[in-house]
């Protein structure tokens, strides 16, 4: 039992560092995704601000989930 | 023997100063993570704001001012007027005997004022070597992200008249 401790810790940790690189990948997407909407803003295509607001919008849900979970195993692992 | 120090290898002085440095610089993986969220917020919030900013938008009125006669400029000749505003300057240059163009002045890149380049028939933004077409005002080289603004002209008489701006010049 003491031997599997640091091995769910193990797991625990890798698993918040998956969910850690995936939340800063989607955050170059969401600085690439407002760079291009105000760079099209500033040329006039006002069309553009729409989708890159909804698509920003899923990103952020998709960051906020992520965080969840790391916040949920990390009380697990520190709960055994 | 209640008040004798533990052994530790610690300097003496952190008994008396308690300052966890290290500890307190320490961040967990859930506080960085936060961190990144509330980053992702501020790029969502700064999407909102230019949807905002989109949603506002009323296309400008731009007023009918005469700016040059015709015949006052020789072919491959400029002339600098203002429009819409005082403050904006902009290029007129003639490409042809009956071919008039005009541009806004500033760079899309840094806002630096073009040159018109009889040379090389371009316009020139000598700050950071950014060329734009005399024809159409599209970038042919350097940092400018967008095409220079069109100033529209009309012929009114003997007289040339910018009647608006066109932002969105581009091929």
């Amino acid at each position: 039992m003491e031997r599997q401790q640091p091995r769910l810790q193990r797991q625990g940790l890798t698993a918040i560092d998956g969910a850690i690189s995936l939340i800063v990948i989607l955050l170059m997407v969401q600085m690439w995704l407002l760079t291009a909407a105000l760079e099209a803003l500033l040329a006039g295509h006002h069309e553009t601000a729409l989708p890159a607001a909804l698509i920003s919008g899923v990103i952020f849900s998709a960051c906020w989930v992520l965080f969840l979970f790391v916040d949920k195993i990390d009380a697990d692992v520190r709960q055994r | 023997m209640m008040f004798q120090r533990r052994p530790s290898s610690d300097p003496l002085w952190t008994d008396e100063f308690s300052v966890e440095t290290a500890k307190e610089r320490y961040v967990t993986r859930r506080q960085f993570s936060k961190f990144l969220v509330l980053t992702s917020f501020g790029m969502l919030a700064g999407n909102l704001w230019i949807l905002i900013r989109s949603l506002r938008y009323r296309p400008s009125v731009y007023p009918a001012i005469p700016v040059a006669r015709l015949g006052e400029i020789p072919v491959g000749g400029v002339k600098q007027f203002r429009y819409p505003a005082a403050e904006d300057t902009c290029l007129m240059v003639r490409t042809g005997p009956d071919r008039y163009v005009a541009y806004s002045q500033k760079c899309t890149h840094l806002s630096c004022a073009v040159i018109y380049s009889q040379a090389n028939n371009r316009l020139e933004c000598p700050c950071h070597d950014g060329y734009f077409s005399v024809d159409d005002g599209r970038v042919l080289q350097g940092p400018p992200p967008r095409p220079l603004p069109k100033v529209m002209l009309e012929q009114r008489g003997d007289e040339l008249v910018a009647v608006g701006l066109d932002r969105n010049a581009e091929l």
